[in-house]
C-alpha cells in the first residue's frame, strides 16, 4: 500500500503543474475562450507534444500506455488551473472508447492523429430524456445494404462543435431503456444529416446538440461489438468520472488556497477576518472536505479499470457522491468566505465554483450515484 | 500509487487474524459486539493474552517492550481487532502514560512502571479535566505542594474514565500558581489506594457509568512520582495527547457497526419490506458508507504519510472530526431503524449474565443507549471546536 508516485508519476506531475501555472491565469483563460473553438488549439498542439493526448492508451496504438491514475495526475493539474481545452471530451472519453472497442484498424487509424492532435473526437450520447440514464437511448441505427442509416438528437455533447469525428451511440436492437441493443458509430461531423449546434456552457467550456437525420455510415464506422455497447460506454463512463472527481479535487485545492489567502488578507473590524472563528471553522471544515475528496479520487482512479464491474461502479459512485458533497461545500463556502468580491466575473473563484458545480452535474449527480452505490452495497431483497 | 498490501503485510494480517481467532473469549467478544457493559477484567483478560503475545503495547521502543511494527502494520492490527470485536486495551496505561514515562521519566519510573502497564497489573486513568478546566485544559487548579520528600495534592479531577477501577491516576497538578498558566503544571503519578482520594461514579444520561469525580484531599505523593521536571507537566501533556490521535478515526469499529446497521435494516420491516430497501432509510447508510470509505483512504494516506518515521501531525484533527461524526451517525441510524423499539429502556439487558427474554428484538436495548452514549465522542479527546481550532492554528496559521 503505498500513495506515492513513480518517478514517470512524478515527472508527468511536475510537467504539467507547470505547464497549467505558466499558461493559464483567469485573464488568459479568457482570452482562450474567446477563439472560435473556444480553447487553445497552440496549448492542444502543446499537450500533443508533451504525449498527454496520448497518455490513456497504449504504446502499440500510439499512445503512452498510462493507466488512469497518470489520467488523474493530469486532471488534478488542469482543474488547479481550470483548463479549457478538451482533455476529457476528446481523450478521455472520445479516445478511451477507441481504445476500448475499436477494432485494429480503427485504433491505426484514428489514435495516432488523436495522440497527435489532428483529430479530435467528441462522445455523443446523452438525450433530451436520458438525463443520467446511460441505457436510456432512443437514436435508432437500421441496417441499410452493407451499411447504417442513423437518426435521432443527441444533447449536451461535450465539446462536440469542435469534433471532427463523433462516437454517436444509437439503438440498434430493444427497447429504449435497454442494455441490450446499443451500438456505437464512428460518424464524421461533416456527414450529410449531422446538424451541430454549438454553444458555451455555464462554466466556460463548449458543448452541441446533434441533429442526426438520416445519416448514411458504412459498416465498418461501428466501434466494438453491434448491439454490445452499454458495458464499453458504462466503462468509459467511469474513467469520465474518476478524471473528474480529480479535476474536481484540483479546483478544491485552488479553492481552499485562494480563500485562505484572502482569510489573511482581508481587514475588517481593523483584523484580518480570519481572525474570527466562525471563518476559522468553516475554512477547516473546508480542509477536511478536500482531504476526502482526494482520497476518493485517488481510489476512483486506482479503480477505474477494475475487472470486477460490480466493485468498479461501488468505488467510482462512492467516489462521485464524495466529491459532489464535498464540491458543493467547497464551492459554496469559498464564495461565501470571499463576500462580495467572490460574486464577481473579474474574480476567480466564481469561475472555479461554476465548473465545480458542473461537474457534480456531469456524468451523474450525487443522487444518481448514491443510488447506483447502493444497488451494490445495499441491494433491495 | 497501489492499495495492495505486501505479501509481508497480508501474512502478518493473516497472523494477527489466526490469533484473534484463536485467543479472543467468546464471551468478551459478545460483550463487545453488542455493546454490553465491560468491567475490568473483561479488558484484561484480553490484555493479558496480547501481553504474552507482545503486542500489547505495539507502538513502544522494542527496547521497552513494543512490538517494532510499521505503521501499517499497527493499522492492520487495530483493524482486525476491531472487526473481530475484540475490545480495545485501555489507553491510559498503553497509549497514553506509557510514551511519557519512556520519554520524560526518570529510571526508576521506568523499572517500576512500564512491566506493571504491560503486564495489565496496574491499570491507569488520566486526571486531566477539572470541573473548571475543559477545552481550557491548561487553566486547571488542582495543586500539588512540595513537603520535604512529598507533594501534597489537593482538588478535583473529573470525566475520569475507569478511576473506578483504576490502580494508578497520572495527574496534571498545579505546581506554581504564579507563574502563567501552562508553565506552572507538573505532572504526577499517584497511586489510587493513597489516603485522601475519593472516586465518586458519574451516570451518563444512557444509563452508564464509565466515568467519574476524582477528589483529592490532602493527598501526600512521594516527590519520586514527579515525571521529569517541575513544573514542565504541560510540555508532557501535550506529547501525550499527540500519541492520542493515532488510531483516532476508528474505521474498523465503524466497519463493524454499519456491517451491524445493515443487518438491523435489513431485518426491521416497513410496510412488509425490509427497512435497508426504503429509498430514504437506505439513502443514509449508503451515504454514511461512502463518507466511511473516503475517511478510511485518509487515514491510510497519513499512516502512509507516517512511514518515514514523521509523527501524527494536526492533520489528525481531520480524522477525529470526520471520524467522531461517522461513528455517531451510525449509533442514530441504529437507533432510527428500532422504530418505536428504540423506546423501552432495558438497562438490565447491557449486563452480561442477563438472559431473560427482551422486549424487541435482541439488538434494541442498546440502540437508544449508544446513540446517547456516542454524544461524547464530538467532546471528548478535544472537542470537535477544539480540532477546528487545531486545523485553523496548525495547519492554515490563521
Amino acid at each position: 500500500m503505498d500513495f506515492d508516485f513513480s518517478e514517470e508519476q512524478r515527472l508527468l506531475d511536475e510537467t504539467v503543474r507547470r505547464l497549467v501555472k505558466d499558461e493559464y491565469d483567469i485573464v488568459k483563460r479568457k482570452s482562450y475562450i474567446a477563439a472560435p473553438e473556444g480553447f487553445s488549439r497552440k496549448l492542444w498542439a502543446r499537450y500533443a507534444e508533451l504525449g498527454l493526448l496520448g497518455l490513456p492508451f497504449a504504446e502499440s496504438e500510439g499512445g503512452f500506455g498510462g493507466s488512469a491514475v497518470e489520467t488523474m495526475i493530469v486532471m488534478e493539474s488542469f482543474g488547479r488551473g481550470l483548463v479549457v481545452e478538451p482533455y476529457l471530451a476528446a481523450i478521455v472519453l472520445g479516445a478511451g472508447l477507441v481504445s476500448l472497442a475499436g477494432s485494429a484498424a480503427q485504433k491505426r487509424a484514428i489514435l495516432p492523429q488523436v495522440a497527435s492532435g489532428k483529430r479530435l473526437l467528441a462522445f455523443a450520447h446523452g438525450e433530451r430524456q436520458s438525463r443520467y440514464a446511460l441505457a436510456d437511448v432512443e437514436t435508432t441505427a437500421s441496417r441499410e445494404g452493407g451499411g447504417w442509416v442513423l437518426d435521432g438528437r443527441k444533447g449536451v455533447v461535450l465539446n462536440g462543435d469542435s469534433a471532427d469525428t463523433l462516437i454517436v451511440s444509437a439503438r440498434s436492437a430493444g427497447t429504449s431503456r435497454e442494455r441490450r441493443g446499443i451500438t456505437m458509430f464512428l460518424v464524421d461531423t461533416k456527414a450529410k444529416g449531422v446538424g451541430i449546434r454549438g454553444y458555451p456552457t455555464v462554466d466556460g467550456l463548449r458543448a452541441a446538440e446533434v441533429t442526426l437525420e438520416s445519416v448514411r455510415v458504412a459498416g465498418d464506422a461501428v466501434l466494438g461489438e453491434p448491439d454490445g455497447a452499454y458495458p464499453v460506454i458504462e466503462h468509459a463512463v467511469d474513467r469520465a468520472l474518476a478524471a473528474l472527481c480529480a479535476e474536481a479535487v484540483g479546483i478544491m485545492e485552488t479553492l481552499n488556497a485562494v480563500t485562505l489567502d484572502y482569510l489573511k488578507t482581508r481587514k475588517q473590524f481593523g483584523v484580518p477576518i480570519g481572525a474570527f472563528q466562525a471563518l476559522q471553522h468553516r475554512m477547516a471544515d473546508m480542509v477536511v472536505e478536500h482531504e476526502q475528496a482526494k482520497s476518493m479520487a485517488m481510489l476512483a482512479a486506482l479503480s477505474a479499470d477494475l475487472t470486477d464491474v460490480a466493485e468498479r461502479r461501488r468505488v467510482i459512485s462512492a467516489a462521485k457522491v464524495q466529491i459532489g458533497k464535498s464540491g458543493r461545500f467547497v464551492g459554496q463556502q469559498s464564495i461565501q468566505l470571499h463576500g462580495g468580491i467572490g460574486m464577481t466575473e473579474e474574480y476567480l473563484a466564481g469561475h472555479y465554483f461554476k465548473r465545480l458545480t458542473m461537474i457534480e452535474q456531469s456524468f451523474g449527480d450525487t443522487d444518481h450515484h448514491l443510488n447506483r452505490f447502493a444497488e451494490v452495497t445495499l441491494p433491495a431483497g | 500509487m497501489q492499495l495492495a498490501y505486501t505479501t509481508e503485510e497480508q501474512a502478518f494480517r493473516e497472523e494477527v487474524g489466526s490469533f484473534i481467532r484463536d485467543n479472543l473469549p467468546a464471551d468478551v467478544r459478545d460483550k463487545v459486539l453488542n455493546g454490553k457493559t465491560m468491567g475490568r477484567e473483561d479488558y484484561l483478560r484480553w490484555h493479558r493474552l496480547l501481553y504474552e503475545r507482545g503486542w500489547v503495547a505495539p507502538h513502544w521502543p522494542v527496547e521497552h517492550g513494543g512490538a517494532g511494527w510499521t505503521a501499517v502494520q499497527r493499522h492492520i492490527f487495530e483493524d482486525e481487532c476491531a472487526e473481530a470485536g475484540a475490545p480495545p486495551v485501555i489507553p491510559f496505561g498503553t497509549t497514553m502514560c506509557g510514551p511519557v514515562i519512556i520519554r520524560f521519566g526518570n529510571d526508576w519510573q521506568k523499572q517500576y512502571f512500564l512491566p506493571k502497564i504491560l503486564s495489565g497489573e496496574h491499570v491507569w486513568c488520566q486526571g486531566f479535566s477539572e470541573p473548571g478546566s475543559g477545552s481550557d485544559l491548561a487553566s486547571l487548579r488542582t495543586k500539588a505542594v512540595r513537603e520535604g520528600d512529598h507533594y501534597i495534592v489537593d482538588g478535583q479531577k473529573t470525566w475520569t474514565t475507569s478511576a473506578h477501577f483504576a490502580d494508578w491516576i497520572f495527574n496534571l497538578v498545579r505546581t506554581d500558581p504564579a507563574a502563567k498558566k501552562q508553565e506552572g503544571i507538573s505532572f504526577l503519578l499517584i497511586d489510587m489506594k493513597t489516603p485522601g482520594i475519593t472516586v465518586r461514579p458519574i451516570v451518563t444520561m444512557d444509563g452508564s457509568a464509565e466515568i467519574n469525580e476524582v477528589f483529592f484531599d490532602n493527598v501526600k505523593v512521594p516527590a519520586k512520582n514527579l515525571v521529569g521536571e517541575e513544573n514542565k507537566g504541560w510540555t508532557y501533556a501535550k506529547f501525550l495527547l499527540g500519541n492520542e490521535r493515532t488510531g483516532i478515526a476508528r474505521v474498523g469499529a465503524s466497519k463493524r457497526e454499519l456491517k451491524k446497521l445493515k443487518e438491523i435494516a435489513s431485518n426491521e420491516r416497513e410496510g412488509g419490506r425490509p427497512l435497508a430497501a426504503s429509498p430514504r432509510f437506505r439513502d443514509k447508510i449508503a451515504a454514511l458508507e461512502v463518507e466511511l470509505m473516503a475517511l478510511e483512504i485518509t487515514n491510510l494516506r497519513m499512516i502512509a504519510a507516517m512511514r518515514g518515521g514523521k509523527g501524527p501531525g494536526p492533520e489528525s484533527s481531520i480524522l477525529k472530526l470526520k471520524g467522531s461524526d461517522i461513528q455517531q451517525r451510525l449509533a442514530e441510524l441504529v437507533m432510527e431503524a428500532l422504530g418505536p423499539y428504540a423506546m423501552p429502556f432495558q438497562r438490565e439487558a447491557m449486563e452480561a449474565g442477563w438472559n431473560e427474554e427482551p422486549i424487541g428484538p435482541d439488538y434494541a436495548a442498546f440502540a437508544a443507549p449508544h446513540y446517547f452514549n456516542n454524544r461524547k465522542i464530538s467532546i471528548y479527546g478535544g472537542s470537535n471546536e477544539i480540532q477546528r481550532n487545531v486545523i485553523a492554528k496548525m495547519m492554515l496559521g490563521l
